[in-house]
């Protein structure tokens, strides 16, 4: 049914980006802090116009697109990061470009396209959505057009994200060869109903598809670009990429996976698994020689991408009730690392607006001239590595216990023992920060009361997790079952 | 009754936590109001666990003062129960509770002198000790490994930023090492939860899985040493151990206060909770194994300790050998064995406490410490050297002291189990009094180097602090039936254990 009320919502949110561009084409010497307050407000309006939904029933768009309870969660999700982004964003931008009504409309039109691809049943329309948000980030992480590392960062990003589209389109087009269908639904049944034994061509078909969602989510070895991308990138996009893109392309697997191909999990979990085995022990590995801090987040955020894989291996060998419990502790998982990422961008925006340095020595002392952001980013490296009071020490637990089974066991070992290396180079960072004093000629400054506001509610956001999940684990949980309800569970008797 | 007295333990458990909170709002140069503060909180945290050990019963059901407030439950794979704040002690961690209020008090006098961000001293400090006693008091697996880390972290910044000798080294040694040994818990934990599949953390839940062969025998074979290597690193476990003495030796005085006397003792309690609770089948077929490492450790700790010529060092190892006492007690798996390595722990807590304080206090004057560089301090330390005296006798098994009480049931333990490692047990004793005695040979008689002249003796902070350390141990030296008989019921209930 064309039920066009379903996405309420994210009109507002692409009325205020195109809202956002007239202001500026009408009004061009806008203190471009205001449109990031505009956007704020924009996607406050999109968030609270979300909460309707919540609970509602499942809203069915001609079988393409699905507005239940995850669609619901990713909403406010995408919603509270474009918020986030925008405030964090409001000053750094205001110092760096002329013109920003585009940026804060991509941003608006990004967050839009990761609710889509939460949202989407269907192997096309995902594809498109998952095109308008990698579309948008390409603008974005390009944004500060005088740098050349800005440059080189989205050319990079746009080759090599058109590469994996690419074979993206062409797992889609195997899989539509085999199965004469895109929809999920029709893809678990034709799969269902095959004849048994391994196809090929849905083996090939599938594969390509996890490389290109790979690409999306950074997952090593296709991570090569995401260094690059988020060294490059205004500092408040690498806080989107490493939040907003990778909370997205996890929406889309787990769509896909669930509501189509764990018809077919003998031929893929192997692979994830793999995966991501690979990818978080290379993420971690090589974040311990970085020394600029955007690539050490970029390492350390290709680390937790392994280890929410760890969630998707987890569905592939479990049944019904280890895929609801795997993919609600994941869904918990992503809130806090994102409240930690926003976090610390938060206190790292306030940092390097005053000093213009994102080295991690450029860190030095700040435990003495600024307690508060050493606070904030302690706390968020800590959360990372999963250290008690802080989100990741519950949300990971939850995460592993979940995923553990008997035939996994190894990998989340795995896991385990890289939270313990990712923790030597976040105390790395902690060293310059409390060991150290500061150097020459640096006093003690207050951050901008905004970022020091928002850095300290995300504390705040980043404690509650970590000390009491409860509600949020609850919410997380009525998504999962949402998911798990469309899935091919659902439709096609499982073994 | 027994919920109100879990109050009791709700308290001890968020007071430390609210002094961390309330100190982050304190200027940091207000530092007297931080150490009044301090001293307050400690004070209270003494009475408490005071009255959380005399209130223990010896007899009735060896789990007592339970409280449990759902935490996270009915989400996601947890069922009723999933995991809940449960807390409560046995005799062995009233014991350690006991230990944790006078080393944290002893402690806080002693750091009164700190001058170089002294509340932010405090505030990790406090923390640190939040974490023991909140895993001394889990009854739940999911708080004990949340506390259990909560103590372990705030000592990298501790040692790190008012430590001494090579301080960065002996942080992230430390850390590293210890965080590590945790990630085994961790695996330890995800396959235990999952084999019991319960879709609980609670502990006496999981206790029972273990007892009754949900979690298979094979399984617990594997998972036992997960568990041992990843409480044994903090415990100083022989080859664990090497974290021991570089972080004794770059720690701040107090900071080793509590590190030697208080944490090291949550590795010998995991290995009671998650290794003979948890996983009675893993533990009998692995004990010798832990017998063995146990004796090494003890003998080993023992000759490295002859050798050195740092104060720091010598206790450093010192700990490793008396704590290896306590894994040969806990190895025998015999009701006096047992009995006796959780004395140890009380008996090595109050000891190495007590150490640690003297050499700080030495140390703050006369900057070195180097065994060779002194002579003859009686004459000008008298009230040092007699504490110093006393702890280096406990430390040998002196009758009348602490360490003899221990150390007797861990023998007469070990002899009724393993003869021969009894044997090397009581070696190992012997060489603790010959380093000790050196050393008071060497540093507290002879000709008065007169470079020390100027040396002033205990401060009456540090005597205070002293003065209730030398009197735990006089207390469990000469009257312990209090002690053993608060241990007896909880040891004979451990599974596997034989009388």
């Amino acid at each position: 049914m064309r039920d066009f009320t379903l996405f309420i919502p994210e009109y507002l949110a692409v009325g205020a980006a195109v809202a956002i561009l007239a202001v500026e084409l009408i009004w061009p010497r806008i203190r471009k802090d205001y449109l990031a307050y505009a956007t704020a407000a924009g996607a406050l309006g999109w968030l609270i116009a979300a909460i309707p939904y919540i609970g509602d029933s499942a809203g069915d768009f001609e079988g393409v697109l699905l507005t239940d309870d995850f669609t619901t969660y990713f909403r406010i999700l995408a919603a509270g990061i474009v918020m986030a982004i925008a405030l964090l964003s409001a000053h750094y931008m205001r110092n760096r470009t002329t013109t920003a009504g585009e940026y804060y409309g991509l941003l608006l039109v990004a967050g839009t396209g990761m609710v889509l691809m939460a949202a989407s049943r269907e192997l096309l329309t995902a594809y498109i959505s998952l095109e308008l948000l990698s579309f948008s980030l390409y603008i974005l992480v390009g944004y500060l057009k005088r740098d050349r590392l800005s440059n080189e960062a989205s050319l990079k990003y746009i080759l090599l994200g058109a590469f994996s589209s690419a074979m993206l389109l062409y797992g889609i087009s195997l899989i539509y060869g085999v199965t004469g269908t895109t929809s999920y639904e029709g893809i678990a049944e034709a799969l269902d109903a095959r004849a048994g034994g391994t196809d090929p061509a849905v083996v090939v078909g599938i594969m390509l598809i996890v490389a290109g969602v790979g690409f999306k989510v950074s997952a090593a070895p296709f991570h090569m670009w995401a260094p690059d991308a988020y060294q490059g990138a205004p500092l408040p996009i690498t806080a989107f990429l490493s939040t907003a893109s990778k909370a997205a392309g996890f929406a889309l697997i787990l769509r896909l996976f669930t509501g189509a191909l764990v018809v077919d999990a003998v031929e893929w979990r192997a692979a994830i698994a793999a995966l991501a085995a690979i990818t978080m022990t290379a993420g971690n590995l090589i974040a311990i020689q970085q020394t600029n801090l955007k690539r050490l987040v970029a390492y350390s955020s290709i680390g937790q991408v392994g280890y929410m894989l760890v969630a998707i291996a987890a569905i592939g060998y479990g049944n019904v009730d280890t895929a609801a419990s795997a993919s609600s502790a994941l869904l918990l998982h992503i809130v806090g690392y994102t409240a930690s990422t926003l976090a610390l961008f938060a206190a790292l925006t306030a940092h390097y607006n005053r000093t213009g340095d994102d080295s991690i020595a450029g860190l030095r002392g700040l435990a003495e001239t600024q307690p508060f952001l050493a606070l904030v980013i302690t706390a968020s490296l800590f959360s990372f590595a999963g250290l008690p009071f802080f989100a990741g020490f519950a949300t990971k637990l939850l995460l592993f216990q979940a995923s553990t089974s008997n035939g996994l066991l190894w990998l989340v070992g795995l896991a385990a023992a890289n939270s313990f290396v990712s923790l030597y180079y976040y105390l790395m960072v902690m060293r310059q920060m409390y060991l150290f004093d500061p150097p020459e000629g640096q006093t003690r400054f207050r951050p901008a009361p905004l970022l020091g506001a928002l850095a300290g509610l995300l504390l705040l956001g980043v404690l509650f997790i970590g000390i009491y999940p409860q509600p949020v684990f609850e919410a997380t949980d009525r998504a999962a079952s949402a998911l798990i309800e469309v899935s091919a569970w659902g439709l096609v008797p499982l073994p | 009754m027994d919920e109100a007295q879990g109050y009791v333990l709700v308290t001890a458990l968020a007071l430390p936590l609210l002094a961390a909170g309330v100190l982050l709002f304190v200027p940091g140069t207000q530092k007297m109001t931080a150490r009044y503060f301090s001293a307050v909180i400690g004070a209270i945290l003494l009475g408490l666990s005071v009255y959380v050990f005399l209130a223990y019963q010896a007899s009735g059901d060896p789990l007592q003062m339970q409280l449990r407030w759902p935490w996270i439950e009915n989400v996601g794979f947890l069922a009723e129960n999933g995991i809940s704040l449960h807390l409560g002690v046995d005799g062995i961690s009233a014991l350690l509770t006991l230990l944790t209020g006078v080393v944290a008090f002893a402690g806080t006098l002693i750091a009164w002198k700190l001058e170089y961000r002294a509340k932010d001293f405090f505030i990790l400090f406090w923390i640190l000790i939040a974490g023991v006693y909140g895993t001394f008091f889990s009854l739940d697996l999911f708080f004990f490994f949340f506390f259990y880390e909560l103590a372990v972290v705030p000592l990298y910044l501790l040692i790190g930023i008012w430590g001494s000798t090579r301080k960065e080294y002996g942080a992230m040694k430390l850390t590293l090492m210890l965080v590590g040994g945790s990630v085994g818990i961790w695996i330890g934990i995800f396959a235990v939860v999952h084999q019991a599949g319960a879709g609980s953390f609670d502990l006496p839940t999981l206790w029972a899985a273990g007892q009754d062969g949900t979690i298979t025998p094979d399984m617990q074979k594997i998972i036992f040493p997960f568990f041992v290597v990843g409480c044994g690193v903090l415990a100083g476990l022989w080859p664990l151990h090497t974290w021991s003495p570089d972080g004794h030796m770059s720690a701040p005085t107090s900071v080793s206060m509590v590190h030697a006397g208080v944490l090291m003792k949550l590795g010998a309690f995991g290995i009671i909770r998650l290794g003979i609770q948890l996983l009675p089948d893993g533990a009998e077929f692995w004990m010798p194994a832990l017998l063995v490492l146990g004796t090494i450790g003890a003998l080993y700790g023992a000759i490295a300790a002859l050798t050195q010529r740092d104060f720091k060092l010598i206790s450093g190892y010192s700990s490793v050998s008396h704590m290896g006492y306590v894994l040969i007690g806990l190895a025998t798996l015999h009701e006096v064995g047992v009995s006796g390595a959780a004395l140890q722990m009380f008996s090595h807590g109050v000891m190495t406490a007590l150490v640690f304080l003297l050499i700080g206090a030495l140390y703050d004057q006369a900057h070195t410490r180097d065994l060779s560089d002194f002579g003859g301090v009686a004459k000008v330390m008298p009230l040092w050297v007699i504490a110093y005296v006393m702890a280096g006798l406990a430390n040998v098994g002196l009758p009348g002291l602490s360490g003899f009480t221990a150390e007797f049931h861990i023998f007469v333990g070990a002899f009724r189990t393993y003869p021969v490692f009894g044997g090397l047990a009581i070696l190992a004793a012997a060489i603790a009094a010959a380093y000790m005695l050196r050393m008071f040979g060497v540093v507290f008689f002879g000709p008065l180097n007169p470079r020390w002249k100027e040396l002033k003796d205990l401060s009456p902070l540090e005597t205070v602090s002293a003065a209730l350390l030398i009197l735990s141990m006089l207390a469990m030296g000469l009257w312990w039936s209090p002690f053993t008989d608060r241990l007896a019921n909880t040891v004979t209930s451990l599974p596997g254990v034989i009388s």
